[in-house]
């Protein structure tokens, strides 16, 4: 049966559905029904909600309960969410799976309410100090939110790393039919791993620091080679009209479905465009990007921001093709036309942008 | 022959990498007693600091989590909430507890947090080489106060135990030192009572522990006790500051 259910609404759900009993968060617009779910539904789940008195106690709640083995999550919005960094950083080195949900908006600074992807960067270049990733993972429906919720403390477990759900405001605010399909889950390893009480085993100790430079240097390779193989098995993506296209946009989240109607309109004039929509930001989905690359004459980013996932886009085409950009900030959205725009006069030898 | 003393289970074999005279040793065998004593081991998750004691989770025998720098507390409360039927305790030094860390632990204590924080003063920052810390007195001398803490351009030492008698959710404030025999009776029996607090599930337990620094202070072990009794005893609150509302305590 289909519900019709906001954007946080039903990420809050789907956590609880995959096993989240604990959420600790501080109130943020234009996140603020993610605690509001938690608060009034983790009472009957068995659950527990907790306002944390910052981001920075909240995402260290997330570690202290991460560590000893429970499913956990947190929310924020942009400002909130760096302030989070430092804590996402130390999650990645001590390896506690965990899952952290970033409504964005306006920035920098306070900015604003409006629905933004400005926060790519700090998403997926790491964000704190130290080379790290995180995973995220980007919907661009209701449902895709229900769906990778799910998989997202699939994923946290199974690779003992931070995964982060990307969302915009209008995402998180939008309502749409949602269906709860009954979750399965992966098969898991127990996690003996967690610093829970030494009843029976010998004691666990989880940390982030290294005493020498040596051990130091092992254990960065160490995870370097974890995000290798995250690398190597779950980029994601999904595909628009790609398999003709002589021109291809890039976009993920809410800029992908703007970005569809302008291909759409493209199609009709008989331009040969399609859409290449990552869904995983982190690792960013170069496999299927390259695959497309001996076939498209011309790409172009559309984001919510000055133009930051264009950098990786640029990295995988390396130079083979042009690649463009258009963006709107500070909470803007594109018309589709203004894209169509951008595109002719980037891509189709138009006055340049 | 029957041993009348032993090392404490609740210690691993790790030798201590403290500087000679520098109370944290003794601090951490009275904890690992106590866990030894109400039998807690096995059922204890410990936080580790950031700080001189940030290594504690090789010496602890039971399980540790190593925190960021005054996340401790809030490390604590995830780990507590997650398992609410672990005794869980935070180990934090003057720095980490009452400066950067200080939002946590008043908050922590506010709530009521079923935990229980074991706070190391030693009026200096030992880790990263003997700077200016929130606990620092009027007058001392530091790697960043190198003419001496000045009232007017610097503020006062932050009395933190006191602070907390007025936070409703703090069940047990303690404030005690390791210089004598007798100061480090009166600082286990804080401890083990801070632990039975957090048993008896009556919210937030805190023990503030004078310790010294005789390496960052620049002096001989036996000069840094004197230290300690003649400067910083007068200056912080001593004794139990507050006691449970079941033994009729209330907010100072």
């Amino acid at each position: 049966m289909a519900l019709l259910m906001k954007g946080n609404e039903a990420i809050a759900e789907a956590a609880i559905q995959a096993g989240c009993r604990l959420f600790y968060g501080y109130p943020i617009t234009p996140s603020t029904e993610i605690p509001e779910y938690m608060a009034k539904k983790m009472k009957d789940a068995g659950g527990t909600y907790l306002q944390a008195e910052s981001e920075v106690a909240a995402i260290y709640m997330v570690y202290g309960a991460g560590a000893v083995g429970e499913r956990v999550m947190t929310g924020t919005s942009s400002p909130g969410f760096s302030l989070m960094q430092e804590g996402i950083s130390y999650l990645f080195a001590a390896e506690i799976p965990s899952v952290i949900v970033d409504v964005m908006r306006g920035g920098p600074g306070l900015g604003g309410l409006g629905p933004t992807q400005a926060d790519y960067f700090q998403l997926t270049k790491g964000g704190g100090h130290g080379d790290y990733h995180a995973m995220v993972l980007a919907p661009a429906t209701v449902q895709e939110m229900v769906d990778l919720t799910k998989l997202s403390f699939d994923l946290a477990d199974a690779y003992r790393n931070p995964v982060i759900l990307a969302v915009d405001g209008i995402l998180g605010q939008m309502m749409e039919p949602v269906e709860f399909p009954s979750y399965e889950g992966q098969k898991l390893e127990p996690k003996a791993w967690a610093a829970s009480g030494a009843e029976g085993r010998p004691k666990n100790n989880i940390v982030s620091y290294y005493l020498t430079n040596e051990v130091g240097e092992a254990e960065n390779r160490r995870w370097g080679q974890k995000m290798a193989r995250i690398k190597a098995t779950e980029q994601r993506f999904a595909e628009y009209q790609m398999a003709d296209a002589e021109y291809a946009f890039v976009a993920f989240g809410t800029s992908s479905r703007i970005t569809e109607t302008a291909v759409d309109m493209l199609r009709e004039e008989g331009i040969k465009a399609g859409l290449y929509r990552p869904i995983t930001l982190w690792p960013f989905p170069e496999a299927g990007l390259a695959a497309r690359l001996n076939q498209i004459k011309g790409w172009i980013s559309i984001e919510l921001s000055a133009g930051q996932m264009v950098e990786d886009v640029k990295l995988v085409v390396n130079g083979k093709a042009p690649v463009g950009f258009y963006g709107r900030q500070g909470g803007m959205t594109p018309e589709p036309e203004d894209i169509v725009t951008a595109f002719k006069a980037q891509l189709l030898g138009g006055v340049q942008a | 022959m029957k041993p009348i003393f032993t090392k404490t289970a609740g210690l691993t074999e790790r030798p201590f990498h403290y500087c000679p005279g520098c109370t944290h040793g003794i601090i951490h065998r009275l904890i690992a007693e106590v866990l030894e004593e109400l039998n807690l081991i096995e059922k204890s998750i410990g936080i580790a600091p950031v700080g001189c004691a940030g290594f504690c989770e090789t010496y602890f025998a039971c399980d540790m989590i190593g925190a960021a720098h005054g996340r401790a507390v809030a490390v604590a409360t995830g780990a507590k909430r997650g398992r609410p039927d672990r005794v869980v305790f935070t180990y934090q030094g003057d720095g980490d507890g009452a400066s950067i860390g200080l939002a946590e632990t008043i908050s922590a204590a506010a709530r009521g947090e079923k935990i229980t924080s074991i706070f190391v003063n030693n009026a200096i920052y030992g880790m990263t080489g003997g700077q200016m810390a929130p606990t620092s007195l009027i007058g001392q001398k530091t790697a960043t106060s190198p003419y001496g803490r000045e009232a007017a351009t610097m503020g006062f030492p932050l009395d933190l135990p006191k602070v907390l008698t007025q936070v409703k959710g703090a069940a047990y404030v303690a404030s005690v030192s390791v210089d004598t025999p007798q100061a480090i009776q009166k600082a286990k029996k804080a401890i083990k009572k801070a632990f039975q607090v957090q048993l008896d599930g009556l919210g937030y337990s805190f023990v503030s522990i004078l310790s010294t620094c005789p390496t960052n202070w620049g002096v001989n072990p036996v000069e840094a006790l004197e230290w300690l009794q003649t400067k910083m005893k007068p200056y912080f609150a001593l004794g139990e500051l507050k006691i449970p509302a079941t033994e009729g305590g209330g907010e100072a």
